[in-house]
Formats: structure tokens, C-alpha cells, sequence
């Protein structure tokens, strides 16, 4: 009789024998179904992955991913992975091309979850036309790494790269859909916070949504609101830029859902992550065709015109309160936890 | 979805309260003092000192928890942690330094730090954990404190214990009003600490202070009508406790939460940071529970309580002297990150806030 195969990740899954061998060519190869973007890609198992670029600049992008939990409402962490990269090249005007991914394991991982976490970023792998061209996946022992993490590097093209730091004076400010989404879903689906709600996390792939925009000409900057929000992506662009941004509390889309949790947990919506969204920043002469380029797609179906690059204030944000108040929209500090009463 | 869903945020009432504030301001500057993070985060994050009249000042006290925990208190909750007690507490509670670390500090040691919601979560964990002690951080005012009091009064497991710092808002409020100099002309209530106390609980000190206390909520628009009412009764030269939260707060409170409080804890003397030791101002677990009471079981002492570092005016913060730009280290030695004095550690202190906010008066 023989023995059944454990269902679980083990240490010889990280070993380069047979297992880690059985683990690549059944479980992560398959999944993936565009593996190569030129002469040697994933199938050759050789050291490096060898591309065939289309002109342009060549953007470069790489990110670690870790979350709590690793599956949550609307997505999981290998959906994270993936569109956390193609949304990096996407807001730099890039064309996602080719993508690597390192996975780390922890010995125990249910093999079951790993299949899930592969499937759903070969989906988003497949949904925009990026090749898995290169790998790599690691064992750590059981307690040394919770769960899993995955490493994932981008390569795109651009005919002209976008930054983060290109506004001016008057340059419209857009955002392509509702904020917070991601970052309340993700503190509501937490383990101790037991909250029913309907909220699901925007993580999406978002180069099809910006190659509509890009079309219309006239965007001066990008930047996609993860890690700090609104709040931080707002600031960054206004230091880069040294322009002030004023922006309208009650023209930014929010559900009612993340306000409503956002209120129960004193957590500010503008302040956690989007992982579907961008900011774009547009010349005054372009800005309404940009909004229009935006709603044309079902990702930008709640994309508005949200505020202004201004000359007063260089490097900050202001924030003007649905109330008639104004204030500093400020850099967040830390991570957002909930208050105490 | 704008445009807000919350009538309570309309400015257009937002523009008429701005303009009753204007009518009824007195001729002279006034200082209206509230003793509640929320109330300030509420009034900075949506810009409303933009639409107070000049003259009119709004100042948080002693409002933020975590702020006012002693670094005795910190310093022995740390070291239950790093006797290896699983020690619980909320979010905030982690980032507060006491006299050599935070608990996130120990935590990145090896102590075992839990974030929890309530005390009842730290029960759950004390039950997944039979073999090892499990210390709750209690800290918070009356609204906190009756959750900590519902486990107690029910039989908590053995390995379970509370390390209590529960504080109370109406002694604060009359130490404020007796330690020199007082520069308070009115006081905005919490809403959410008198929704368990009740409206009646500040009878006393609005009386024999001479002081208008007017309850608010937490909407803008509840901290706009509660200021006007302030406003009114300095003008007409009344001091009466006002109840402008009728929709949560009755005149009598939540008996029942009023009731655990009783069962379970008996008020004592308690040293609030930054400010000092203030009468009956904090709760102590009863005798009765003494088996669930850390400071009892564990025996572990804090260090002598800190000097405040120079050049810092938390105190004069808490006390509702200054606000935090009157402070020469606010936004520059001292910035959330690198919190030097008590209120800008916590979430809900004034520092912390007006740092997260912007918390100036014009734009």
C-alpha cells in the first residue's frame, strides 16, 4: 500500500528534488498559461528568463506580499500579488509584459490554499496578457513564517513613462473609483472584529482601465493609493511635485459599507489601502475627456474629478470638509488600529 | 456616495450653527473645554474651528485613555509581559513607551502582546491558553469600563486576571476645576462616557463650580448645536448640565452598566499622566475579585513616575492651558512617530490629533 501523499506543504517541497519538482510541473506550471515573453521563459527551467521587449522604456517594479488573512472578501493574497505589480507598472503608463515570482512557504502551508492563491493570479496573469517568465519557491519551518509570502517583480513597457512627480499648477486631480475598499474589507473580515458586511476588496488589474486614459493624452502623473491610502498618495504627489492639491471631502466616492465601518472603528477611510485604484493627475484642458476615458471602462464606472493642483500651500494637501470646514489632509502615520472607545 | 449621507453633516446647517455661534458669542474670549478624543477628532477632522467665531476656543483636556495611563502602570504591564503573561490591551495601548519600553518594544522581544477589542476578547484568549497567565491592560474611561466589569462578574478562568487602570471623567472634571490656574469657562461633555453615567452625574460639578457642562455627541453637527448651548447659557450667566445628545444619553445613564460598575470596582485615587494624582478619579478592582486582580497577584512594580521631558507641555495640554502649537517640540522634536510627552502618543490625544488633522484654527 502506499502511503498517501501529505496534503500539506513540507520542507522537501523547498528541497529541489522530486517533490519540489512534482509541486512545479503539477501545481504552479499549469496554472499559468502564457509562460515565456521571448526566446527562454519558465518552461526551459534554465537559470534566467530571457525577454524580447517592444520598443519604449523599459519599467521595472517589484513588491512583497503579506496579508491577513490570506484569503479575504473579494480576493486573496495571490490576486494581491498579482495585480499589486501590474497596477505599479500600469500607473507608471506602462504596459505590464513579463512578471517573476518568488513564493516562501511555511512547512505545513495546505497545499490546497496554495493551489487557490496560484489560480487566482494566473487569472489576473491572464486577464491583462502578462507572461509568468521566471520563479522561485522556498520552505521555511513550521513557525517561522506565517503562511506565506510572495515576492513578484514586473517588467513593462512604456512609450513614455509617467511618474508620481509630474503635476502642475491647475492640473485636474482624478480618482478612478471608490477608496478604502480594500483596507476595510480587509480590518472587517479580520479575525475579532466579526463585522457582517457586504464590503469586498477593489483589488483589480488596472492597466486595461489606464491604457483607455493614456489614450486621451494630457495625464501629467500616476500613482496608485495602496499602503496609506488617499491620504498618503495625495501628499507624496504634492512633495514631489511641489504644488499644493486641494481636494473636496464630499466629491470622493466612498460606499456607505466603509464609511459605516470606518465610523465604528475611527479608522479614516482616506487613510487604508485601494488595491484597484489611481490617482491621476491631468491637464485642465484634457481632464473631463480623461473622466469620460475612465467611465468608459467597468473599473472607472465611479471615477470623478476629485480636486486641483494649486499654487498656495507647495507640498500639502488641503482638504476641504463636506461641513464648509477646511483642514491639512496629512501624510498617515503607521498603520491605521482601531479606537478604543 | 456624496453628496453625505449623514444629515448630520450638512453645511447648510453646518453655516446656520456657525451663525447662531456668531450671534451668541460673548463679548469676551471664552475657552469651551472638552475631555474627549473623539470630540476632538471629530471637530478637527471635519475643519469645524474654521467656523467657531474669533474669540471662541475649543481645547481638549484630559480625553485620550491612553494618554493619561501612567508610565507606573505601562511599566508594569510590560513587565508582565516579559515574565511571560500573555498580556492583552487595545491597539493603541502597544505604542505608549513607559519608563525603557513600549509593549510593541517587548513584543518585538519575544513577550507575548495581544491586540484585543474588549476584555472579553482577552477571556477567549485566557480559555485557549489554560497553562499560561493572561494578563487585560484595562485602560479607558466609564464607557471601556463596564465591559471589564461584565467579565469579572462572570468568573472569568483561573489564568485570567485584569491589570486596571479604568478612569473616571466627572473628578477629572473637578480637579480641572480646582487646580490653579483655571482658565475654563465651559465644559462639552462626552457623549458616549454619559450615555453610562447619565446627564445627572455632572449636576455636582456644574454646580459647585459655577460651570456650564453641556453633553454632546459626536456628528459635527451635535458638536456645533452643543457649543452654541454653551454659548448661550455664558451668556445668560447660567451653569447648567445640558443634555444635547438626548438620542443616547437620558438623564440617568445605563443602570445596568452603572450597576456592574459597582459590583465590581470601588473608586480610588489614580495618577494620570502628565497631570498627577487626582481623588477618587480612578476605579479599583473589589475585594472579592482580588483573585482576578493582577496588580494583586503578580505583585510587579513600576518605576518611579517620570519626569516630564523637557520642554514638553503635555501638562499644560491635558490641563486645557494650551494647545498643542503652543508646545516649541509639537510637529518637531515630538511628531507620532517619536511621540516625546503623552499626548501625542495616543490616537485620541490633542497632539496626536491636530498632528493627524491639522487640528488649526484658519486655513
Amino acid at each position: 500500500m502506499t502511503r498517501r501523499e501529505s496534503d500539506r506543504v513540507t520542507t522537501l517541497h523547498g528541497a529541489g528534488g522530486e517533490p519540489a519538482g512534482k509541486l512545479l510541473a503539477e501545481r504552479i506550471l499549469p496554472r499559468f498559461k502564457l509562460r515565456s515573453a521571448g526566446p527562454i521563459g519558465l518552461d526551459a527551467l534554465d537559470d534566467g528568463a530571457v525577454l524580447e521587449l517592444p520598443p519604449g522604456q523599459v519599467v521595472v517594479s517589484t513588491d512583497n506580499h503579506v496579508v491577513k488573512p490570506i484569503f479575504f472578501p473579494g480576493g486573496d493574497i495571490g490576486r494581491l500579488a498579482a495585480c499589486g505589480t501590474i497596477n505599479d507598472l500600469a500607473v507608471m503608463g506602462a504596459r505590464p509584459v513579463a512578471m517573476t515570482m518568488g513564493l516562501i512557504l511555511e512547512e505545513g502551508f495546505p497545499l490546497a490554499d496554495l493551489d487557490r492563491v496560484l489560480t487566482s493570479a494566473a487569472e489576473v496573469l491572464a486577464e491583462v496578457g502578462v507572461a509568468l517568465v521566471a520563479g522561485d519557491t522556498k520552505v521555511m519551518g513550521k513557525g517561522e513564517l506565517d503562511g506565506i509570502a510572495i515576492n513578484t517583480t514586473g517588467i513593462g513597457v512604456a512609450a513614455r513613462a509617467i511618474s508620481d512627480a509630474g503635476l502642475r499648477v491647475g492640473d485636474a486631480i482624478l480618482i478612478t473609483g471608490t477608496i478604502g475598499d480594500h483596507g476595510m474589507a480587509l480590518l472587517a473580515a479580520r479575525e475579532g472584529f466579526a463585522l457582517q458586511t457586504q464590503l469586498e476588496s477593489d483589488v483589480a488589474p488596472l492597466w486595461p482601465l489606464v491604457a483607455q486614459a493614456l489614450q486621451v493624452g494630457g495625464i501629467t502623473a500616476m500613482k496608485d493609493p495602496t499602503r496609506g491610502g488617499l491620504a498618503a498618495a495625495l501628499n507624496e504627489m504634492a512633495r514631489k511635485a511641489r504644488v499644493g492639491i486641494e481636494v473636496r471631502e464630499a466629491d470622493i466616492p466612498l460606499r456607505p459599507e466603509v464609511q459605516a465601518v470606518s465610523e465604528l472603528l475611527g479608522i479614516h477611510p482616506l487613510e487604508v489601502a485601494c488595491e484597484g485604484r489611481a490617482v491621476i493627475g491631468a491637464a485642465p484642458d484634457r481632464a473631463d475627456a480623461v473622466l469620460a476615458a475612465l467611465r468608459g471602462h467597468h473599473l472607472g464606472q465611479d471615477a470623478r474629478i476629485i480636486g486641483h493642483a494649486i499654487p498656495d500651500y507647495p507640498g500639502r494637501v488641503i482638504l476641504d470638509t463636506g461641513i464648509g470646514g477646511r483642514r491639512f489632509l496629512e501624510m498617515p502615520i503607521g498603520d491605521p488600529v482601531p479606537r478604543i472607545c | 456616495m456624496s453628496p453625505d449621507p449623514f444629515r448630520l453633516r450638512d453645511p447648510l446647517r453646518a453655516r446656520a450653527f456657525a451663525d447662531l455661534l456668531a450671534r451668541h458669542a460673548p463679548p469676551r474670549p471664552v475657552r469651551i473645554v472638552h475631555v474627549c478624543g473623539t470630540h476632538e477628532i471629530t471637530i478637527a477632522q471635519h475643519g469645524l474651528r474654521e467656523l467657531l467665531p474669533d474669540g471662541v476656543e475649543v481645547l481638549e483636556g484630559p480625553g485620550c485613555p491612553v494618554c493619561v495611563t501612567s508610565t507606573r502602570d505601562l511599566d508594569r504591564a510590560v513587565k508582565l509581559a516579559e515574565s511571560g503573561a500573555i498580556v492583552c490591551t487595545f491597539g493603541d495601548m502597544t505604542r505608549v513607551p513607559g519608563t525603557r519600553r513600549t509593549l510593541a518594544e517587548a513584543r518585538a522581544e519575544g513577550a507575548d502582546v495581544r491586540v484585543v477589542l474588549s476584555a472579553a476578547d482577552a477571556v477567549t484568549i485566557a480559555r485557549e491558553h489554560p497553562d499560561r497567565p493572561v494578563v487585560f491592560f484595562a485602560v479607558g474611561f466609564e464607557t471601556t469600563a463596564p465591559g471589564t466589569a461584565a467579565v469579572l462578574l462572570e468568573g472569568p478562568p483561573a489564568n485570567f486576571s485584569v491589570l486596571c487602570t479604568h478612569k473616571l471623567i466627572p473628578p477629572a472634571l473637578s480637579a480641572l476645576m480646582s487646580t490653579p490656574p483655571v482658565h475654563i469657562d465651559a465644559f462639552l461633555a462626552p457623549g458616549h462616557v454619559s450615555t453610562v453615567i447619565g446627564a445627572r452625574a455632572y449636576a455636582g460639578v456644574a454646580e459647585r463650580f459655577h460651570v456650564p457642562i453641556v453633553i454632546g455627541g459626536f456628528e459635527p453637527l451635535d458638536v456645533l448645536y452643543a457649543l452654541w448651548l454653551a454659548l448661550r447659557e455664558l451668556r445668560e450667566g447660567r451653569a447648567e448640565v445640558v443634555n444635547a445628545y438626548p438620542r443616547a444619553v437620558t438623564a440617568d445613564g445605563n443602570r445596568r452598566a452603572q450597576e456592574l460598575l459597582a459590583r465590581a470596582f470601588e473608586p480610588c485615587d489614580a495618577v494620570w499622566r502628565g497631570i498627577g494624582t487626582m481623588p477618587a478619579s480612578g476605579l479599583r478592582i473589589r475585594e472579592d475579585l482580588a483573585r482576578w486582580d493582577a496588580e494583586r497577584r503578580f505583585a510587579i512594580e513600576g518605576e518611579p513616575e517620570e519626569e516630564r521631558p523637557p520642554g514638553c507641555r503635555c501638562p499644560d495640554v491635558l490641563m486645557a492651558r494650551a494647545v498643542p502649537a503652543d508646545c516649541p517640540l509639537f510637529r518637531t522634536a515630538c511628531t507620532p512617530l517619536s511621540p516625546v510627552g503623552p499626548c501625542m502618543v495616543g490616537a485620541e490625544g490633542a497632539c496626536h490629533v491636530w498632528y493627524r488633522y491639522g487640528g488649526r484654527p484658519k486655513l
